[in-house]
């Protein structure tokens, strides 16, 4: 079976996030790229689905000439082959031009299943999945947390998490889109041996205008201003009185300030 | 990474290739979350750390410059370096045995073996199927090995071998010992056959485990020779060539423990700098006063340095050219800054650094070891002397 993984190239989780003097971008100066946290699990399931089952697993990104070196990882940890969607302009960084362009990439290509992932640790939006499954006339399932392939092949029962604990099971037939939950997978390291296959491994090119794509014309949001969270206020302490007293400020702070008794 | 992978930089280039940086991601990742919280453990119990190298030899970490053909993941010195920087900024006590695999086990292998030794023995190291280790110090000859006095003699179609070497790491785990003998010690350095030898042969046994200050799960034992015998298409070059092998070997040690140096030396800083932006006095971060400050950046220039002269010494022999002199000097300069590293690091901690609550004393015990094994830095600065009035 073939199966695309769309990964999504963002800052390490570790960098420190500021806002650029535009004021509606972040600043990208030093920042360290990965491939996004919650794509790890999608694209270790992918690699694990076709390690059981035989095909391929192609991996799919789309953005600056930068995301090579993600989708080189991904040749890393199992990927067969990988497509690179170039577009330098960030602000075709937009689910809806995302999603269009990635269809259109996808479309002449064979496969049986396409993975998402929940979201990217960076633009938070978890969109691009569903927005794929709809250019592409595909069903759609989300947050997947558990997944069995059935009917030999032709169909996929997904396990996951709805309100209330409930675990929920969907039969869909494929080719379908998954949203792979976070922990679907273990992420496997890249060892030194895949490392160096990697090398071997193809990794192509190609542009939006190349797929028909007007990604500036896709884009249908716009980002007006972007701020910090409000900073938390200092942790307070109880102070003066006897232990009882103390007990019995901290009760009163808790039930009428913080409100959460 | 191999000659294929990077191409050789046009003047100075301080940024590592794109593979270089996977295998240095990888390779921190994996030793922050599987060999860091574990390395207290081994240090304290002092047993061999199995679980880690049957981790690491999934992930090609047991046969880093050995070809694929022979089971090894075909790199270069380069990410052989970076990998044994990462591993001991974790535990260096894996790191000297990941060290001692790669470069006292199988480079001789790699450099002096026959076809059918090669064949016989790497794809087994590298896989990390079988430890090795190497034997060449004994009681009385540390420096001085060319004063060795275990003996080798051919008797027929096999060799026999009588004696003790001492301080062998991976002695514990090892089942492949390349071993060092002497024909007669009048021949001093030209006497000396160096033996591809198994674990379990006759006349074989190894010692009990030494308690070390440092590196303290590097099964480190005595080996004991009584008339072993020794296959005759064991003895690995040609006889007589031993000691070459010995030094050709070390010298790629070397450049193995620059980096566990390396890499106890930034583990130190990354301790230091946590420490003093977390502990208050006088009602503000330690990190904020200019004495503590001149610790740390003290240690930064220093690892900063270190860490040059190693991946010059990586790439010297990368190349292909004679390295000896710039692999002492990196194993002489990182395991001094590894020293100083650890000791400002314990200073920063006070007396918490003094305390086994905190890692800082065992990077300490661990560096000190760097300045003493694959030559002290004392034999560091001869090598470099000689190689320098040579010029």
């Amino acid at each position: 079976m073939n199966v695309i993984v769309c990964v999504r190239q963002t800052p390490d989780t570790e960098s420190a996030i500021k806002i650029a003097a535009d004021g509606r971008t972040i600043n990208t100066d030093g920042l360290k790229y990965v491939l996004g946290p919650y794509d790890e699990y999608s694209h270790e399931a992918a690699v694990q689905l076709v390690e059981k089952n035989g095909g391929e697993v192609t991996a799919i990104s789309f953005g600056p000439e930068r995301v090579k070196e993600t989708l080189r990882n991904c040749l890393a940890i199992g990927a067969s082959r990988a497509v690179h969607i170039h577009d330098e302009d960030t602000s075709h960084d937009d689910a809806l031009a995302i999603a269009t362009a990635l269809a259109a990439a996808i479309k002449p290509m064979s496969y049986d299943l396409i993975f998402t992932s929940n979201k990217g640790t960076d633009s938070d939006r978890g969109l691009v999945g569903a927005m794929l499954a709809e250019r592409l006339g595909l069903p759609y399932v989300g947050l997947v947390s558990e997944l069995e392939l059935e009917d030999g092949g032709k169909a996929l029962m997904c396990g996951r998490d709805v309100e209330g604990g409930q675990r929920e099971k969907i039969k869909v037939t494929l080719p379908a889109v998954i949203c792979a939950q976070k922990g679907l997978r273990e992420p496997r390291y890249a060892s030194l041996m895949n490392i160096m296959q990697a090398k071997k491994k193809p990794l192509e090119t190609k542009t939006a205008a190349e797929l028909g794509v007007d990604t500036a014309g896709a884009v249908k949001l716009e980002v007006e201003k972007m701020e910090y969270p409000p900073q938390r206020p200092p942790g307070r302490l109880v102070e003066g009185g006897s232990v009882d007293e103390k007990v019995k400020e901290l009760v009163r702070l808790l039930k009428e300030e913080a409100k959460v008794l | 990474m191999s000659q294929t992978m990077t191409e050789k930089p046009s003047g100075f280039c301080f940024e590592l290739s794109e593979d270089h940086k996977m295998v240095q991601k990888m390779v921190r990742d994996f030793a922050s979350e599987h060999l860091a919280p574990r390395a207290a453990h081994y240090d304290r119990t002092c047993e061999f750390p199995w679980e880690n190298v049957k981790k690491m030899a999934e992930l090609g970490l047991m046969g880093v410059t050995v070809p694929e053909e022979l089971g090894g993941a075909g790199m270069d010195s380069l990410a052989y370096s970076i990998v044994i920087e990462e591993i001991s900024r974790a535990c260096a006590a894996t790191g000297v045995i990941t060290a001692v695999q790669n470069s006292l086990g199988e480079y001789p292998l790699m450099a002096f073996g026959t076809e059918e030794q090669k064949k016989k023995y790497l794809p087994l190291m590298a896989r990390g199927e079988k430890i090795a280790a190497y034997a060449l110090t004994e009681p009385g000859s540390g420096s001085d090995s060319a004063s060795m006095q275990t003996r080798c003699e051919l008797q027929g179609d096999h060799w026999v071998l009588n004696g003790q070497k001492n301080w062998i790491t991976n002695s514990t785990g090892a089942e492949i010992f390349i071993v060092y003998a002497t024909k007669d010690p009048d021949l001093k350095h030209k006497g000396i056959c160096c033996f591809i030898v198994e674990k379990g042969w006759e006349g074989f046994t190894v010692g009990k485990h030494e308690e070390t200050l440092g590196v303290r799960a590097s099964g480190t034992c005595g080996l004991t020779f009584e008339n072993c015998k020794v296959p005759r298409e064991n003895l690995l070059g040609v006889e007589g060539e031993g000691f070459k092998i010995a030094m050709q070997a070390l010298d790629t040690g070397r450049v193995g423990i620059a980096a566990q140096a390396v890499g106890i030396a930034q583990a130190a800083l990354d301790n230091a700098l946590r420490y003093s932006k977390e502990r208050q006095q006088f009602k503000k971060a330690i990190s904020e006063f200019q004495l503590v400050q001149e610790m740390l950046v003290q240690m930064a220039v220093e690892i900063d340095a270190a860490r040059l002269m190693l991946y010059r010494a990586a790439l010297k022999r990368d190349s292909g050219e004679k390295f000896t002199k710039e692999a002492s000097m990196a194993k002489l300069y990182c395991s001094e800054v590894a020293m100083r590293a650890a000791l400002n690091a314990v200073q920063v901690h006070g007396g918490y650094g003094y305390s086994k609550e905190y890692p800082v004393e065992r990077l300490l015990r661990d560096a000190k070891v760097t300045q003493i094994y694959e030559g002290t830095s004392e034999i560091q600065k001869l090598v470099i002397a000689r190689e320098l009035l040579r010029d």
